[in-house]
Parts: C-alpha cells; sequence; structure tokens
C-alpha cells in the first residue's frame, strides 16, 4: 500500500509542473499586463517611465525564464509571493478566504451526497416507472441550470418569502447557525449539479450491477431482496460513482467562482475572477495550481478509495 | 424494415424524445437565423419611457433597466449562444478527435507524451481554464462573433474528447482493415484522416451535441462574469449580469428569462445527445 502510494506521489510532480507550465504560457501571453490596467485604474496621467518603474519593481522586465524559475523557487519553498495588485502575500489573500470556499465545498457535496445516492438508488430499482421518469427528469435539469441563475432565482424565492438570509459572513465556529443559513443556499445552487451527475452515474452503475451473474446467484440462493440490492448491488455499484464524485469535487471550484459572485460571498472563487480581471499574475497563477493540486489530490484519494473497497487492485 | 425509412423518421421514430429535442433546437436556429424578420424591436434599441416594463402585449417578457425589449434580446442572444456553442463545440471536437485517433494510431511514445498532455489539460477546471484564455486572449470579433472567446471555450473541451476518442480509436485501429490499408503502403494522415476518423465518427458525433450543451453554459457563465461576451452584444450570461439582480423584487422577468432560455437549449442538446447515443449505439441503452 505505501508502495503504491509513494508511486502516485511521484508521478503526480510531473502533472504538477506541466500544469504550472501551461499556466505560466497563457499567461504570459496576456497582451495588456497588469502595470497599464493598475496605472490606469489610480487615474492621472501615465508616461512611459511609470509603466517601466512598475515592471522592474514586479519583476515583470526580467525574462520569461526567469521570472519562471524565480516563481517554482517560490512554490518549492512555499514563498507564493505577493498579489500584484494589493501587494499583500497571496497566501494572506487567500487565507482569509478559504474557510467560507472550504466550507461552502463540502456543504456542497453533503448536499449532493444526500440528494444523489437515494434519487440515484431510487430511479435505478424503480427503473422504467414514473418514479424514475421523474428523478430523471429532475437529474437532467440539473445538468441544464446554470447554477448562477439557479442562485438568483433562490434568492427571489427567498425575497419573496421574506426568509432573506444573513448577508454578513460569520466563521462556523463565531455563529454556527447564522453561518449554516447563509451558506447553505448557495451550497444549494452549487450541488445541484453536482447532485446530477451523481445520481446519473449511481443509476446507470447499479443498473450495470444488477444485470451481473453474482445477482442472479444471490437471488437463486434465496437471499432477500433487501440483503441482495444492499449488500451486493449498491457495494459494488458505487465504485464507479466514486470516481464521480471524486472529480466532480475537484471542480466544485468552477462553481464557487459563479456562486460566490451571485450570493456576493468573499470566497476564492470570487478573489479568482477579480484577479483574472485585473490580471494579477500571482494570484491568478497560485490560485490555479492550488486547485490542479485539489484534482491531483482528489484523484489519488479515489485510486486510494478503489483500492481499498476493492481488492483484486491491490495486487498490482 | 428500419433501412427504407429516411433516416430521420427511423430516428424520430426510435427516439421520439431527442426527436422532439431537434426541432426545438432547430425552431431555436430559426429564431436565431432570421432574427431581424422574427424580432419585433432593435435588441439594443432603449426606450426610457418603458424602462423595466412588466410583460405586456407590446413588450412580451417586459424590459430590462434601459428599456430594452427582452422577447428582441433573447431572440438575438440565441444567435449569440447558438453560433459560440456550435462553433466551440466543433472546434474542440475536430482538435480533440485528429489529437486522439492520432495519439492511438502512433501508439508508443506518441500516445505516451499525449496522454501526459491530456492529463495535465485535464487537471484545470474548465470555467478556470476558460476564464484564463478568455483574459488572456483580449477581444476578436469575426461577424458578431467573438473569435476569441469561441477558443477560451473550446480548449477545455480538446483533452476530454482526445481522452474519449483515442479509446474509441484504439478498438478501431485492432481492425484488420487498417492492417490492410497499411500493407496497401497509404500513408499515415491518409490512414487517419480517411480510414480511422470516419469509424470513429459516431461516438464524435454524440460528444459534440453534448458539447455545445457545455459550451453554451460555459459561455453564458463567462459573459455573466464579465469575462465572456460584452455590450452591447445580446448574450443570455450577460443579460443576468452587472444590475439585473437589482431588481429581484420589481422585475423578475429581467432575471427569468435569460435563465429558461439558457436552461432550455441546454436541455435539448443534452436530450439530443443522449438519443444519438442510445440511436447510434443500442447496446448501451440506459
Amino acid at each position: 500500500m505505501l508502495g503504491f502510494l509513494a508511486r502516485r506521489l511521484l508521478l503526480a510532480i510531473p502533472t504538477l509542473l506541466g500544469v504550472a507550465v501551461i499556466t505560466f504560457l497563457i499567461l504570459r501571453v496576456l497582451p495588456g499586463d497588469i502595470v497599464e490596467v493598475k496605472l490606469r485604474a489610480d487615474g492621472g496621467t501615465v508616461t512611459q517611465e511609470m509603466v517601466q518603474n512598475e515592471r522592474v519593481r514586479l519583476g515583470l522586465d526580467k525574462p520569461v525564464v526567469s521570472q519562471f524559475a524565480d516563481w517554482m523557487r517560490g512554490l518549492a519553498t512555499f514563498d507564493l509571493g505577493n498579489s500584484m495588485w494589493t501587494g499583500r502575500p497571496v497566501t494572506q489573500e487567500i487565507g482569509i478566504r478559504l474557510a467560507l470556499s472550504a466550507q461552502l465545498a463540502v456543504m456542497a457535496t453533503i448536499v449532493a451526497l444526500l440528494l444523489a445516492v437515494p434519487l440515484g438508488t431510487l430511479s435505478a430499482l424503480a427503473r422504467g416507472t414514473w418514479i424514475d421518469g421523474a428523478i430523471r427528469l429532475f437529474t437532467v435539469a440539473g445538468l441544464a441550470v446554470p447554477s448562477f441563475w439557479l442562485g438568483m432565482l433562490i434568492i427571489m424565492g427567498l425575497l419573496a418569502f421574506n426568509a432573506m438570509p444573513p448577508l454578513v459572513f460569520k466563521p462556523f465556529f463565531d455563529d454556527p447557525w447564522s453561518n449554516l443559513r447563509q451558506l447553505f443556499w448557495p451550497a444549494l445552487a452549487i450541488g445541484y449539479r453536482y447532485a446530477a451527475v451523481v445520481a446519473r452515474m449511481i443509476r446507470s452503475s447499479i443498473i450495470d450491477v444488477m444485470g451481473e451473474d453474482f445477482i442472479r446467484t444471490a437471488r437463486a440462493k434465496g437471499l432477500p431482496e433487501r440483503v441482495v440490492v444492499g449488500r451486493h448491488g449498491l457495494r459494488n455499484a458505487m465504485l464507479p460513482s466514486i470516481t464521480v464524485i471524486g472529480l466532480e469535487f475537484a471542480f466544485l471550484f468552477g462553481g464557487l467562482a459563479v456562486t460566490e459572485q451571485v450570493f456576493n460571498l468573499n470566497g476564492i472563487g470570487k478573489l479568482f475572477v477579480q484577479a483574472v480581471t485585473q490580471r494579477d499574475f500571482v494570484l491568478i497563477q497560485t490560485i490555479v495550481m492550488m486547485s490542479a493540486t485539489i484534482f491531483v489530490i482528489m484523484n489519488l484519494i479515489v485510486d486510494l478509495l478503489y483500492a481499498a473497497l476493492d481488492p483484486r487492485l491491490r495486487v498490482r | 424494415m428500419m433501412a427504407d425509412l429516411h433516416p430521420l423518421r427511423a430516428f424520430a421514430k426510435s427516439q421520439p424524445l431527442g426527436a422532439a429535442a431537434l426541432a426545438f433546437l432547430v425552431l431555436f436556429l430559426l429564431l436565431a437565423i432570421f432574427a431581424e424578420r422574427i424580432a419585433p424591436y432593435d435588441p439594443l434599441e432603449v426606450d426610457f419611457a418603458a424602462m423595466l416594463s412588466a410583460p405586456t402585449r407590446e413588450h412580451w417578457f417586459g424590459t430590462d433597466a434601459f428599456g430594452r425589449d427582452i422577447f428582441s434580446r433573447l431572440i438575438y442572444g440565441a444567435r449569440t449562444a447558438l453560433g459560440i456553442g456550435i462553433l466551440a463545440s466543433g472546434i474542440g471536437c475536430s482538435l480533440g478527435s485528429i489529437i486522439g485517433v492520432a495519439s492511438a494510431y502512433f501508439g508508443g511514445r506518441v500516445d505516451l507524451i499525449v496522454q501526459r498532455l491530456v492529463d495535465m489539460m485535464l487537471a484545470f477546471p474548465i470555467v478556470v481554464l476558460a476564464l484564463v484564455v478568455a483574459a488572456s486572449l483580449g477581444r476578436m470579433p469575426v461577424l458578431g462573433i467573438d473569435l476569441n472567446l469561441v477558443v477560451a471555450i473550446a480548449i477545455p473541451i480538446v483533452p476530454k474528447v482526445a481522452r474519449v476518442v483515442r479509446s474509441a480509436a484504439l478498438g478501431v485501429r485492432a481492425m484488420a482493415y487498417i492492417d490492410a490499408a497499411r500493407t496497401a503502403g497509404f500513408s499515415d494522415s491518409r490512414i487517419v484522416m480517411r480510414h480511422m476518423i470516419p469509424n470513429v465518427m459516431g461516438p464524435v458525433l454524440v460528444l459534440a451535441t453534448a458539447y455545445v450543451a457545455q459550451a453554451i453554459l460555459l459561455e453564458s457563465a463567462l459573459s455573466f462574469l464579465g469575462l465572456g461576451v460584452t455590450e452591447p452584444t445580446p448574450a443570455w450570461g450577460l443579460m443576468l449580469a452587472g444590475n439585473a439582480t437589482d431588481f429581484y423584487r420589481e422585475a423578475p422577468w429581467v432575471v427569468i428569462f435569460p435563465g429558461l432560455a439558457v436552461t432550455l437549449v441546454v436541455l435539448a442538446f443534452n436530450t439530443l445527445g443522449d438519443a444519438l447515443r442510445d440511436y447510434l449505439d443500442p447496446k448501451l441503452e440506459t
């Protein structure tokens, strides 16, 4: 098991390095750099000299290769640099927003799983009935509704019922009730799509598994249907679903970027959109690396879970 | 029996839901193409006398904060959404297919390198990748469509398609007719373009339909965030951006209709994609 883990961790390094190179290259093709955007925002006339000074201060005058080398050296020593816009360390900018976004992602996952597991199972077992039809409609719609629009509809609904959640973010440990009331709705807006993807996967893998020989054997030896479905059906169907759950979790970040905007939450997603708009290279590349790292880690966790749940895979 | 039916009729017969989705999309396509004839108002025409008018006989879906007719803006928005969606999916799926097929055909080191690159691209959440690319490319409008935005939306599609097409192509590569073509001395590019690609077109068609839906969703999200389509071009996501949120109470129609348009079109493309998959490969029936 340890050897497996070590090998997978080693394999992650070239992937992350590649992500770093791609991110860096995309960012450096950027025609207008931050200096112009920033100086214009301050107002007044912008002289060539001012632009040059600012570029030197931010290290943008150095050759691209040495800029990349600086960044890599920084990554290795966990010195991620300062935001080009505010001048504060990016770790600080991200740190103050991390709790909110992480909590939102976890809550969205809980919402998604609470919806997806029962719905997907029910849909598969009631295949072909109106229940299946209704659940499939619900999940197909989940793939089509833009999460930001769903968020807006939720806010409109809350306004109509005069049930606006708190507008000021309170950390969970300061005021759990206010915190949950505020974050439940954005978590629902993000989680719906997630639930739809997972429920569809669970449905189709249960249908696949229920057609297997060992299910017929289980039935033939007279096991009650509850045990056939529960122990033999669901457990085997969970394997492919775990992959989807893990990968979708890694991609929740996209949902955060949009939904935090709608609910006006000061999280990483909103910070990222702001960084992209302002061309804040340092902040953009840090957040992109962060999301790629989460992806790699989720992949690893999925593989480990697979190995834990399916003994056949442990041999290799 | 099936063979003498027109292919469309055969499709409609076995996949009625998919056919309904197709009909719905054709309707939207016609709206988009003939927007000038159909839209009752100029989508950019500002009318301060009719600001935030509720849906009336004059303005079916009401007007926005500038008094612009929402129904007309939706029709022109269909042009933006379908144009960008179809173009981005087309570009992404074509590139992805070529890369996937080539990777499977050449195998060995080429395959290994291409697959590592694909792995890296897949480590980006699509919104993140599209946002960064969209912001870094600037704008390049051609015939009212921002080509750079199309590229930004197409790029995240490429690795996903390449991955799926590669595994389909591995199956095709094992076929005897590929060996025969190679023995006959055909060039690699001829074998890839003439023998491999046509034989993976089925799954690609299904993917392309599904990715039009993805592309439209992504475009609406980028436009909503202010990094996609920009004013004054009418676009569904853009109609929800900015001050749309100020009118939740007073003018819900400003929010409801554009989102509904995105949802319905995406739903239709997804339904069509599912139906095509079931139709082309009945084995996979869900």
